[in-house]
């Protein structure tokens, strides 16, 4: 891999060696997660990898019972809902995910803030495996 | 405040639409050809279409939803406007508001005077899943949807961090999809033309005619709190708090200010327009509202130099209830967290103190996706000139407002429009 292109597909080779990695703009300091070849805030290109911390908390959640096809074929869909969410990483960066351990039959009782830590799922066999990133509530 | 000003005014002079609805064997130049003629039909004092200068159509994706794609030229050829310049806008669901905006702005410039705009969309040839899988391209593909997110899905994210936020509740949402359902009953363009209380009844009847066990729904919260009858989508998004899959088309005729009472006596004048775009949605600081449409309303209130108590009647992209929530609040005709208190005690409503949705909304007229935001205009245009039968909303309403999103806010556009 091209370690200095700061794309997705280095996130997700770093994701298969369950390693949450982001992106720090050495001319302002400022940490992103996605990572990004450029500086959104100053416009510098000087991007360094940094490991970003695995512990964070929920900030908004759904279940959810009508699933694309990727999720079909991971075994998720109206009778196994799953539930996706936006975590707030301890640094304050924020990311998509899947979230593990709470009920998705249950969404009344899954709360907002619950504190969650990084887990790395492998879905798809041979050439086609793939490392997603999810959290479980712990 | 420095607002931005047009180099010179812009007037609709003709709305029209294609009903919304599931079309089987129609493309959507049929159904533009529709909405065309509907147009035609609306300009007051007529207009040889040979005076269109040029075509701007708002279209999300007939690439993957009907194997279509450079759908522009093909609505100039089919409503005989070739070889005017045709362009396509696409900005998710956002697209037909932005491509109002592109008219606007070509004849702002005063490269042209007279511009068709115009919105497209054929979902209902896909199954479900791969309706829904194209919409969630409008989204992060690499760092939003490998977390299982849908659309229902993040409007939904949105509706738990707001109802933990400011307290709402499902019933809250419940009540924005009757209240549209009540006013899409009053139009005969909606994909769904009757109200909750009629679904209800309708498959209480059923029950009874086949001998089923029949269900017990006291009301329609009842009924809508019902797993089987209104499954949920993604939680706390239940189907009827979901806009529908939809094929449809809708058109306007833009011309220069000075030109507007050559075509009608009653135009309407765009007084403001704005747009916005912002980052994904887990980039955000706060979910609860769309930064995008915050900017976008800015923007068109300071342009039309007016105030959101002003205005007197709108149409906000209500894709998921949820979304009209919301929308009201980045509007500022409520504040922050009041936006459900004025769902739930029927402000909104027709007959409320800020009448949104008359037409239905996006729930129960009908999303087709990149035609929407030219149905919204549609529905203002009938609005501000008395023409919206019994669904009008009463005292003579001489300003409308439009907002149409795309994605989850990664595109907002606001137009208001005022007849003077």
């Amino acid at each position: 891999m091209a370690d200095n292109d700061f794309s997705n597909t280095a996130f997700h080779q770093y994701l298969a060696e369950y390693k949450l990695m982001g992106a720090h703009c050495e001319a302002c300091d400022t940490l992103y997660l996605p990572p990004r070849p450029m500086c959104p805030k100053c416009f510098g290109d000087d991007m360094n990898w940094v490991e970003l911390p695995e512990r964070g908390e929920l900030i908004a959640f759904t279940t959810i019972h009508i699933a694309p096809t990727a999720m079909i074929e991971a075994g998720y869909g109206r009778d196994n809902p799953y539930i996706s969410g936006v975590v707030r990483l301890e640094n304050g960066l924020s990311i998509s995910a899947q979230i593990l351990g709470l009920d998705a039959n249950k969404p009344e009782e899954i709360m907002i803030g619950t504190p969650v830590k990084a887990e790395y799922v492998e879905r798809g066999e041979d050439e086609a495996k793939k490392t997603f990133l999810a959290f479980r509530a712990e | 405040m420095t607002g931005k000003r047009l180099n010179r005014g812009v007037a609709v002079v003709g709305a029209g639409m294609s009903k919304f609805g599931a079309f089987p064997g129609l493309s959507t130049r049929d159904l533009f050809v529709q909405a065309f003629q509907d147009m035609r039909a609306s300009v007051d004092k007529g207009f040889d279409p040979n005076d269109i200068e040029a075509l701007y159509i708002g279209n999300y994706s007939s690439d993957l939803f009907e194997g279509q794609g450079h759908t522009a030229p093909f609505m100039a050829d089919w409503t005989g406007l070739a070889p005017r310049p045709a362009t396509r806008i696409e900005d998710a669901c956002a697209s037909s508001g932005v491509a109002i905006r592109q008219g606007i702005i070509a004849i702002a410039s005063g490269l042209y005077d007279i511009v068709l705009v115009g919105g497209i969309e054929k979902m209902t040839d896909l199954p479900t899943s791969q309706v829904t899988d194209t919409l969630a391209t409008a989204s992060d593909m690499l760092y939003e949807i490998p977390a299982g997110f849908t659309f229902p899905g993040f409007y939904a994210a949105m509706a738990t961090t707001y109802m933990h936020k400011f307290g709402a509740t499902p019933e809250t949402f419940m009540k924005v999809g009757m209240k549209n359902h009540t006013n899409g009953a009053l139009n005969e363009k909606a994909q769904f033309g009757t109200t909750i209380r009629k679904v209800m009844d309708g498959k209480i009847a059923k029950a009874e005619a086949r001998g089923y066990p029949v269900p017990t729904w006291e009301d329609e919260l009842e009924f809508l709190h019902d797993d089987r009858a209104n499954p949920v989508i993604a939680w706390p998004m239940r189907l009827f708090d979901c806009s529908p899959i939809s094929d449809g088309a809708a058109a306007l005729l833009l011309v220069s200010e000075e030109l507007a009472t050559q075509f009608s006596d009653t135009p309407l004048y765009i007084v403001g327009s704005g747009q916005a775009s912002d980052v994904a949605l887990h980039d955000r600081d706060d979910v609860t509202g769309l930064r995008a449409a915050q900017l976008a309303g800015k923007e068109a209130y300071g342009m039309a130099g007016v105030t959101p108590a002003d205005i007197q009647v709108a149409e906000v992209h209500d894709c998921f209830t949820i979304a009209e929530v919301i929308a009201t609040e980045d509007l500022s005709f409520f504040a922050p967290g009041e936006g459900y208190q004025a769902a739930e005690s029927g402000g909104t409503a027709r007959l409320g103190s800020k009448p949104i949705n008359t037409s239905g909304g996006l729930k129960s007229k009908g999303h087709p996706v990149g035609a929407s935001g030219i149905g919204q205009a549609v529905e203002i245009w009938k609005q501000l000139r008395g023409q919206a039968g019994e669904r009008q909303v009463p005292g003579s309403p001489t300003l409308g407002l439009t907002h149409n999103v795309g994605g989850t806010g990664q595109t907002c556009v606001v137009h208001i429009y005022e007849r003077r």
